[in-house]
């Protein structure tokens, strides 16, 4: 109370003076405005802005003289196979695991939605990949692969257990979408299952005395219902896949061949592994564009398509 | 037509359950074979361990400074977690309170940093952080993530705070608290279910993150859990009964947090991807 008195006080000293107590003002808004403002554009804004002058330039990260590269990096971007690679592995990695994910997801959701009695332990299994870091799944499934696996083919003796995962590019690339899915969808899962409640039984229940069968109900009414979590599981799906790093470094490293390096992978690597900064700095430029970009689409349209409803 | 408890249902109860003893699958193996000697892994990784010995974790922990390498865990993100509260619901406050154009400016400036992926800003970042002497300490990295975890947390904050009738704090300024006041006293309180959602979705981030603090956490003292985990999948990792003891040592105080707060973890992640 005390302060709050002196608060007082002093506010009543100032008041005579307008002017005084707009400053006053605009002092309070900057002590409480500046900390985070200061903090994000030292760890964001300045390395961003930085990174799009590196993008113009030419340096290895060691030498004192920085040289103007122009559009140089940026040509040699188009010309560079492994970035074209991981770029159309990216695409392929985003696509083929976006839509099994929200797959998944929303059939979890789904099958939770018919009142199970045991839909609350269920639904903690399901989330439960998720609170663990995704390097760490990575390791765990790295061990799945490669020592359980040959295990199994011995035990039953099928064909899928007895090729290596990891090794081969094909394999190595389902191995990640299989992860993908284990570790994701029980988070989408928690947002459909939040859509769904808010789907009216009654609503269900008067189409289904009009004649509509189940995946009638399931198509025409449930799933234009819950638009908005689709939106938001898609996007989310979308930027994840796109940012995929942690997974990919532990579970393949970009392997076998770079048929599995992610833009992310490349870019840490050709930075720290051939301190190629400048080129990595162009390729982080082009892959922030391309993800802005779809990202902004997506959500532009699927926005769009709801309000048409 | 939905209260009966039809054979249907059963079945589907049935196949949930394997699906569930499936998503389990993974994690029971890695448990069990922690327990078992280098050879009992290789032969075979599907039985139980002869029997259920210590030595892996007594080594793992001993050879990764498990200790050390919890306490900075909980000590960057504890740190971490609290200050980007502090420093994101304040900004957001007066963002909110007194709009025009600056305070939409940062406030847009700040939102669309959002789409901006890590590996974007991860080069500068480090030579930034050269200049600020941020590299190779835990307060370093603390910083880094305040700059990180802000945006996300401010956005939420900041629809939050538009939903709070603006009375309540009128009525604390008539009567004599000042905008520090009004804000420790009255919003904080009222911030509370939006900051437990901000605290559960960037303590797992941060606890959970790997690349930052690999790049900018040379010392061996500063290790975090992933970067301990990581010493056993280097280029000529074969020692997997030690290598599955250090995951499961990884994994255990994440999902004892996530068992414990079960109920706030799934709302505030859904809620946070819900209005992210």
């Amino acid at each position: 109370m005390r302060q709050a008195l002196s608060g007082k006080l002093s506010g009543v000293a100032v008041r005579p003076a307008v002017k005084r107590t707009s400053l006053r003002k605009q002092l309070i808004y900057f002590a409480f405005v500046s900390p985070a403002l200061l903090l994000f554009t030292l760890i964001i804004v300045l390395p961003f802005f930085r990174a799009i002058l590196f993008s113009f330039q030419d340096w290895d990260g060691i030498s004192s003289n920085i040289e103007w590269a122009g559009w140089d990096n940026y040509i040699t971007l188009f010309h560079d196979k492994a970035f074209l690679k991981s770029f159309l592995f990216t695409l392929k990695y985003v696509a083929v695991g976006t839509v099994l994910v929200n797959i998944a997801g929303f059939f979890l959701a789904f099958a939770m939605n018919f009142a199970l009695k045991s839909k609350n332990v269920l639904r903690t299994v399901y989330f439960m990949p998720h609170v663990i870091g995704p390097l760490i799944i990575g390791f765990i499934w790295q061990f799945i692969f490669t020592q359980v696996f040959p295990n199994l083919a011995d035990l039953t003796g099928w064909g899928v257990f007895q090729k290596s995962w990891l090794a081969l590019p094909n394999y190595a690339f389902w191995a990640l979408i299989i992860v993908n899915v284990w570790y994701t969808a029980g988070y989408l899962m928690v947002i459909y299952i939040a859509a769904l409640q808010g789907v009216s039984p009654d609503l269900l229940e008067a189409a289904e005395i009009d004649g509509a069968n189940s995946w009638q109900r399931l198509w025409f009414m449930v799933l234009p219902l819950v638009r908005p979590a689709i939106t938001i599981c898609l996007f989310l799906a979308i930027t994840n896949g796109f940012k995929v790093f942690d997974l990919n470094f532990a579970l393949t490293k970009g392997g076998p061949f770079g048929s599995t390096e992610s833009l992310a992978l490349q870019i840490y690597q050709d930075a720290f592994s051939n301190n190629q900064y400048t080129l990595a700095s162009t390729k982080a430029i082009v892959f922030f564009v391309v993800l802005a970009s779809i990202t902004l689409i997506q959500v532009f349209v699927m926005k769009r398509k709801e309000v048409e409803m | 037509m939905k209260e009966r408890y039809s054979s249907g249902k059963f079945l589907l109860e049935i196949a949930m359950a394997a699906l569930a003893v499936l998503f389990l699958a993974p994690l029971y193996l890695v448990f069990i074979n922690a327990f078992k000697r280098y050879d009992e892994v290789l032969s075979s990784t599907a039985s139980l361990p002869e029997s259920f010995r210590l030595s892996n974790f007594v080594t793992v922990w001993k050879q990764i400074h498990f200790p050390t390498a919890f306490l900075n865990s909980l000590t960057i993100t504890v740190i971490s977690v609290l200050c980007i509260l502090l420093v994101s619901s304040a900004a957001a406050y007066q963002i909110v309170r007194r709009p025009g154009k600056l305070s939409n400016i940062i406030f847009l400036t700040i939102l669309a940093s959002m789409v901006i992926p890590f590996q974007t800003m991860m080069i500068p970042l480090l030579q930034v952080a050269k200049d600020f002497h941020l590299i190779n300490s835990l307060y370093g990295i603390i910083i880094m993530y305040l700059g990180f975890g802000i945006p996300l947390a401010l956005f939420l904050y900041h629809g939050f705070i538009k939903g709070i009738p603006i009375e309540l704090e009128e009525a604390a300024t008539i009567d004599g608290c000042n905008t520090f006041g009004v804000y420790f006293r009255i919003l904080l309180p009222l911030l509370a279910p939006i900051t437990t959602t901000i605290a559960i979705l960037h303590s797992l981030w941060i606890w959970n993150d790997f690349l930052l603090p690999y790049i900018v956490l040379g010392q061996k003292s500063n290790q975090t859990i992933p970067l301990a985990s990581y010493v056993y999948f280097g280029e000529y990792m074969n020692e997997w009964h030690l290598a599955l003891a250090a995951l499961t040592m990884a994994v255990i105080p994440v999902l004892a947090f996530f068992l414990l707060m079960q109920r706030y973890i799934i709302q505030g992640i859904t809620a946070g991807a819900v209005k992210g």
